[in-house]
């Protein structure tokens, strides 16, 4: 199969996957945030609810599409374009299902485009994601969208560190940079996050700062100072307004998604688990699902920090802990124990 | 004894921006989600670094004082309801306590320990709104902030539901008026509020766990620290008061209602930050809880309402020289200044001054910001509990 036609075969329904699964998502984060409220969240549009993202689509894209006067117009009109395209993007080199070899060799398949250096490809992507967020702060020509747009390149170049530190424990446990490699590594020596053994422990706490780091990538509860309505209103996306406010919505979900995909194949094995290979997706979506649902859980339990104490959690805590860790891998596989 | 850093003078002189200062001049205000209200703050930035805070009330001015001179005294209680639209209960009751006590009229003891219960039950409600509101700003009104704020609002549902059993309204009661109460209390309704109470109260432990929480206590901790004596000369009352040490509670210096009748004992913390006016709180409303337990056993038989029952605006003819009363709301000391012998038949105020707590809450606002962060800014303004409409009067 030549490789434009497999981009396309895996390609179309993995966007069409993550836009449904995104629209899906914004209906179970409100249902599942109401449930936690003592509330009932959105219940009467279709079944149980489920047409409100149908609606809510609807709805802003018939709304005014208002450019501030002062504003850049072609930077302003620009920034929401990129932060899907980066997320789905990245998304690209993610393993999302298994398959055994003739030879009973496990292998991770199912990447749009299995890179060798999957890692390196998703990094550079999620570092891109500073920028379309600093455009539409500068392009809006609004103070707070400004200062939401300073927060997030600070945040996001910051929590980069760890995030690309900690990603680099698998890494230095599997000897590859392609995820595929990783998920096999992993599926070959019995490894992850939760099973026990020095590496494994290593493991853990590279995958909770991992985690912790991509909230932050993600701009999710408590790192979510960019977009900290209490006092910046809407952050970046004050001034959109309509389908263009939609879009950043949209990018945010999938960013989550993406982010939690990642987290699973990284830290906890992706596409492998017991059972049959086409058992593997299954496996896949249950892992992502269930950081999905953590990070939400988080999200509607916990406050906002300040973005001072943002800066100090990563460069004092986990910016020299996720060096300790690389170390500690690197003496862990050179010492023959891993 | 505790030092406290020099004191930032909040009027020193930058006014418009400065580009050799290199300040970022910030209007947060009237129309800002977390300013309660259309409060307004010109924030002057270095970075994020709040360098001078400057407030701006008055965009709630109703002229309420102007409007009350061409009302008769029956006529203004409805309009006190909307004047701190979160506690209006003790609105009404600080206002009538003004007029009875310029016309000289004694209120029967059971419209008084009536009146001490609704009061108290008023400040559990407003508290509860107030830590809701609190944790939406610091949390987000999408996120955990928001998640608080429904517990509270169902709770303060409760007392809501008991005011409507009652009065027949949720909202705004006019059910003081002078020389006593309109609304009895109806049948079942102290087993209600009983049962309200019980509802109540282990809720609060869970709200308790919130100083558990490392977010909540490094975003309170040391933030927006009013050391007392700036808190005595900015006139603060209530909570704000007594969350920086000093022991002050009208209840129990000046008992009024039925406060003679029980012992109230005044939560104080000497944190003098936003903690400590958490902390304050939330113990008022364990206090509150205790006290209406207390109170609705000892209601008395007989009327609420005066034996010479108001018929006619004739009878205020003679009203005339002016009263100052202060009550303890739950945010403070709200003094009622009247001067009487309005109109031609004497029975309107010839002037009503309010002296609202929230006021001067705001007042402090100016002194407690810079050097402060920019997300400080809504948790220093929650802590203060202002309400604008009291504010703007």
């Amino acid at each position: 199969m030549s490789p434009v036609v497999h981009a396309l075969v895996i390609g179309i329904p993995l966007v069409t996957f993550l836009m449904g699964g995104a629209a899906v998502a914004t209906w179970w984060e409100r249902r599942f945030a109401g449930r936690m409220q003592t509330r009932f969240g959105p219940n009467r549009v279709g079944p149980a609810g489920l047409l409100q993202p149908v609606a809510d689509a609807l709805k802003m894209m018939q709304k005014e599409d208002i450019v501030p006067r002062d504003a850049d117009r072609t930077l302003f009109n620009l920034a929401p374009l990129f932060p899907p395209f980066l997320v789905i993007a990245s998304a690209a080199v993610i393993p999302f299902a298994a398959t055994v070899g003739t030879d009973g060799a496990f292998e991770a398949t199912g990447a749009v485009a299995a890179l060798d250096i999957g890692i390196l490809w998703v990094m550079s992507l999620a570092g891109l994601m500073v920028f379309p967020v600093w455009i539409a702060g500068w392009a809006a020509n609004n103070k707070y969208t400004l200062l939401s747009g300073m927060r997030m390149v600070a945040q996001g170049i910051s929590y980069e560190i760890p995030m690309i530190m900690t990603a680099m424990v698998p890494v230095i446990f599997a000897g590859s940079l392609s995820l595929s490699d990783i998920v096999a590594y992993q599926d070959a020596n019995g490894w992850n996050a939760l099973s026990l053994s020095p590496s494994a422990l290593v493991g853990a706490v590279a995958a909770l700062v991992f985690f912790l780091a991509s909230l932050a990538e993600a701009n999710r509860i408590p790192f979510d100072i960019p977009e900290a309505e209490s006092e910046l209103i809407a952050g970046v996306m004050v001034e959109y307004t309509g389908i263009k406010f939609g879009i950043f919505m949209l990018a945010e979900y999938l960013h989550t998604i993406v982010a939690s995909a990642l987290t699973a194949v990284l830290f906890f094995g992706g596409p492998s688990g017991p059972g049959p290979e086409f058992l593997g997706i299954a496996w896949m979506l249950g892992k992502t699902g269930a950081l999905f649902v953590l990070i939400y859980w988080i999200r509607w339990s916990l406050y906002r920090l300040r973005s001072d104490q943002l800066m100090d959690l990563c460069w004092r805590v986990l910016v020299p802990l996720s060096l300790f860790l690389v170390m500690a891998a690197a003496v862990l596989v050179a010492g023959g124990f891993a | 004894m505790r030092t406290f850093p020099a004191r930032v003078d909040p009027h020193f002189d930058i006014e418009e921006y400065d580009p050799e200062a290199d300040l970022m001049a910030l209007n947060m205000g009237p129309q800002h989600p977390s300013t309660h209200g259309v409060f307004r703050i010109k924030l002057f930035l270095d970075g994020e670094t709040i360098v001078k805070a400057v407030g701006y009330p008055g965009y709630l001015h109703r002229g309420v004082e102007k409007l009350c001179e061409k009302l008769t005294y029956v006529q203004i209680t409805p309009i006190f309801d909307k004047h701190d639209y979160v506690a209006p209960m003790t609105n009404e009751q600080a206002v009538n306590m003004a007029f009875e006590k310029l016309l000289g009229l004694e209120v029967p003891m059971r419209a008084r320990v009536l009146r001490t219960i609704l009061a108290e039950l008023q400040r559990i409600a407003s508290h509860l709104l107030w830590l809701g509101t609190f944790t939406l700003d610091i949390g987000g009104t999408i996120g955990g902030g928001a998640s608080l704020m429904m517990y509270t609002f169902r709770e303060r549902e409760m007392i809501l539901d008991l005011f409507e059993m009652l009065t027949g309204c949720r909202f705004h009661y006019n059910t003081h008026s002078p020389g006593g109460n309109r609304h009895d209390i109806p049948e079942g309704w102290e087993t209600a509020v009983k049962a309200v109470l019980d509802a109540i109260e282990p809720r609060l432990d869970e709200y308790d766990a919130l100083c558990d929480n490392d977010i909540f206590l490094v975003r309170t901790k040391d933030i927006g620290v009013l050391p007392p004596d700036l808190a005595l000369e900015l006139g603060q009352t209530g909570p704000v008061l007594r969350g920086s040490g000093i022991d002050h509670d009208l209840r129990r210096d000046a008992p009024y209602h039925a406060y003679d009748l029980v012992n109230v004992k005044v939560a104080v913390d000497d944190g003098c930050d936003c903690l400590a006016r958490y902390r304050v709180r939330v113990a008022e409303m364990r206090e509150s809880l205790r006290l209406v337990r207390e109170l609705l056993t000892m209601i008395p038989g007989g009327p609420i309402i005066g034996s010479k029952p108001i018929k006619s605006l004739v009878q205020f003819k003679a009203a005339k020289g002016q009263v100052y009363v202060g009550i303890e709301t739950p945010r403070g000391e709200l003094g009622t200044y009247l001067i009487g012998g309005g109109d031609q038949r004497g029975a309107a105020p010839y002037r009503l001054k309010i002296r609202p707590p929230s006021l001067h809450a705001v007042a402090a606002v100016e002194y407690l910001l810079p050097g402060h962060m920019l997300s400080d800014v809504v948790t220093v303004l929650g802590s203060l509990d202002p309400i604008m409409g009291e504010v703007d009067r």
